[in-house]
């Protein structure tokens, strides 16, 4: 019993490392420019499309990453000059209309270029197999690899907005943005670096998730709404905030699925612990942003809200 | 006002006529998933229709217009688009749908004023006490592919499975169908969200409880990370039995991965009859790709329906006719024998099959066995019709 905790902590870690890469670009936007962005998940997708055929066309997996990352950087920065700037200045409910619009042209674009079967990006030799851990139990080596991947660009990301000079600016604008404008600090290119920046990094998600996921066109929906779980429980604009609350949103996830319905059978007959346990499992993280909504309603890292 | 009531008149008088075979036009609903994880599902349903159609031109000898709509694998969406197919766009059959929650959704409209002819979706709840009239399955009952694995088990003395489906109707309906049949313990039985894409959670806990054997139904994408992360996290030295997961749908993307696993089904691409070896050559040769039991299921929807029609003489306003011509299942199946219990669900034999790499480097399942000969499925006698 403790094995399987100890393995599904850290399928829980690894889980909630991928749901901060993509949580992070969102809570950037979302926090500092106060722009909705539906599309952020079809971001993700499109990162694990580029990763299978870039991949595929360079015959390996470290060359398909090294170009996936400035695809997307690029794709990125060609949705913000084409569409996402003429939405920064527009009311919510705009954005959330274009931005949706533009997950279905994408969704239908992916499918239209390459079908809508599953892809799938073979894993590196060197990462392959799993390694023995406690006993019977064997881990994916490849999983461990996501972990570290995740760690290294959390630090870096950590580095950059607290040690650096654009992470000052990025800080000062999330504050005051007109106030940043006026001392003469370009503020529409900081957005669209950061908007990106962002970008990027949910790309870098879907490719380092495609060798073991399977790359299809409904990827980004699904990851989008814990995404935004996240982002709320860690308080918007924060990436201290999003990367404890994506950690947490990632255990309690693996955990609650597993142990929920064991605890659940100590308490009462198996049938019922069995059908209450997979209603609840899925409810979990949203009971969880309930509580925390609760007790801290800017989330748990969030700016406490004005006047 | 008058003149428009002559005119509704007339246009009811026109209707009611009877209509010379050969102006009547055959119009025929493909309402299938096509978007989600789950789209090549109803794409090879929709390519097997389709090629059907191409094939015979005049589908029951009328001239024929298809109507290809997407469900969205959404219930809701579905049941409106199965409103606009026999409202306004006039239907007389309708093929789909993939997903059993779907047929749930679409069965009440649709039947109401057409047939409704599933491809691959056989839920319990259309087999027994709910079966309908004009509902067709030409596919299977959802429990029938479990048991076989099931069936396989017993054979093979497995004393302890673990069995997992995502948590819905199908879902529900395969692992019971399982337990119906298989004989030793059963170590833990697991539902998970449909759709879910990461099953290190699940992985995890058979790797703790080290069963002799895991059953899973996990179709589409699902099935595609459920056996690439079953290979990952070093499994598959516990053999993976499965329905619905390894299949032409999922093999392109799964690859070695899945070489060698067992699956149960109703169908495959070499199972020899000359229909079907004439079907998979023309679906290659049309679309590029192998076909799974979805587009032998769509491609045996529209000869059904071409029976059908031509027995009637091109008559498609006699609803009782057309039912006792579909019900007699005057069509060759590319499954071979086949024909339709009192509930309208299909007696056919089932098979285990293996996944394979063809020579031609493409991944296809293929028969090993026929596991159960003339299976009809365990609900025909509750069936009052």
């Amino acid at each position: 019993m403790f094995n399987l905790f100890v393995l599904q902590l850290l399928n829980g870690a690894q889980f909630g490392i991928l749901l901060f890469l993509v949580a992070a670009g969102l809570t950037l936007v979302f926090g500092i420019m106060d722009f909705i962005n539906l599309a952020h998940g079809v971001l993700y997708m499109v990162g694990a499309y580029l990763m299978a055929m870039l991949s595929a066309l360079t015959g390996s997996f470290w060359g398909g990453l090294l170009l996936a990352l400035p695809a997307t950087l690029v794709f990125g920065l060609v949705l913000e000059f084409l569409v996402f700037r003429r939405l920064y200045d527009r009311s919510h409910l705009d954005q959330v209309l274009a931005t949706f619009g533009l997950v279905m042209i994408l969704s239908e674009g992916v499918k239209i270029i390459w079908g809508a079967a599953p892809l799938s990006v073979s894993m590196p030799d060197v990462l392959s197999g799993s390694i023995p851990l406690l006993g019977p139990l064997r881990y994916p080596v490849y999983r461990l690899a996501v972990i570290a991947a995740g760690l290294a660009s959390a630090v870096g990301l950590w580095a950059l907005i607290n040690h650096t000079r654009a992470g000052m600016l990025l800080r000062a604008g999330a504050s005051n943005r007109a106030m940043v404008s006026a001392l003469g600090v370009d503020i529409s290119r900081l957005f669209m670096l950061v908007f990106a920046f962002g970008a990027m990094l949910a790309g870098f998600a879907g490719a380092i998730v495609a060798p073991i996921l399977s790359v299809d066109p409904g990827m980004g929906e699904s990851i989008l709404i814990l995404t935004f779980v996240v982002i709320v429980i860690g308080g918007v604009g924060s990436i201290r905030g999003a990367f404890l609350a994506a950690l947490l949103v990632g255990v309690v996830d693996t955990v609650g699925r597993t142990f929920g319905p064991i605890l659940l059978r100590m308490v009462m007959e198996p049938a019922a612990a069995a059908q209450l346990g997979r209603t609840l499992a899925p409810m979990l993280v949203y009971l969880l942003m309930a509580a925390v909504l609760f007790y801290s309603p800017t989330g748990l890292f969030g700016r406490k809200a004005a006047r | 006002m008058t003149r428009n009531l002559t005119l509704a008149a007339a246009l009811m008088l026109t209707a009611a006529a009877p209509a010379l075979a050969q102006d009547t036009t055959l119009k025929i609903g493909v309402l299938v998933t096509l978007s989600g994880p789950p789209a090549v599902l109803g794409e090879h349903a929709r390519d097997g229709a389709l090629l059907a159609v191409e094939e015979l031109g005049m589908v029951g000898g009328l001239k024929t217009e298809v109507f290809v709509v997407d469900a969205e694998g959404k219930p809701d969406v579905a049941a409106q688009k199965a409103r606009e197919l026999v409202e306004r766009d006039d239907v007389d059959f309708v093929v789909g749908p993939i997903f059993s929650n779907v047929l749930n959704a679409i069965a009440g409209p649709i039947t109401e004023e057409a047939f409704l002819v599933s491809p691959n979706a056989g839920p319990s709840s259309f087999a027994g006490e709910g079966c309908n009239p004009n509902l067709f399955v030409v596919s299977y009952q959802n429990d029938q592919m479990p048991t076989v694995l099931a069936e396989q088990m017993n054979k093979d003395g497995v004393g302890s499975a673990f069995i997992l489906a995502p948590n819905y109707q199908a879902g529900k309906d395969s692992l019971n169908g399982f337990k119906t049949v298989f004989k030793g313990d059963v170590a833990s039985e697991l539902y998970v969200p449909l759709g879910q894409l990461d099953y290190s959670a699940e992985l995890a806990q058979i790797a703790a409880m080290q069963p002799e054997a895991v059953y899973a139904f996990l179709p589409g994408g699902m099935g595609v990370n459920f056996v690439k992360q079953y290979e990952q996290a070093g499994l598959k030295t516990i053999p993976l039995l499965t329905a619905f997961t390894v299949d032409e749908t999922t093999l392109p993307a799964e690859q070695d991965a899945a070489v060698g696993m067992l699956s149960g089904t109703n169908w495959a691409p070499d199972l020899d009859n000359a229909a079907n070896t004439a079907f998979v050559s023309s679906f290659e040769a049309a679309y590029g790709y192998v076909p799974a039991l979805y587009a032998a299921g769509g491609y045996d929807a529209i000869k059904l329906i071409d029976s059908a029609v031509k027995a009637t003489g091109g008559d498609l306003a006699d609803k009782d006719a057309l039912r006792s011509a579909l019900m007699a299942a005057d069509f060759t199946s590319v499954r071979g024998k086949f024909s339709f219990s009192a509930n309208h669900f299909p007696v056919q034999d089932f098979y285990l099959a293996k996944a394979i790499k063809r020579e031609d480097g493409k991944y296809a399942t293929s028969i090993v066995e026929t596991v159960f000969s003339n299976y009809a499925d365990a609900y025909v006698d509750q069936c009052k019709m």
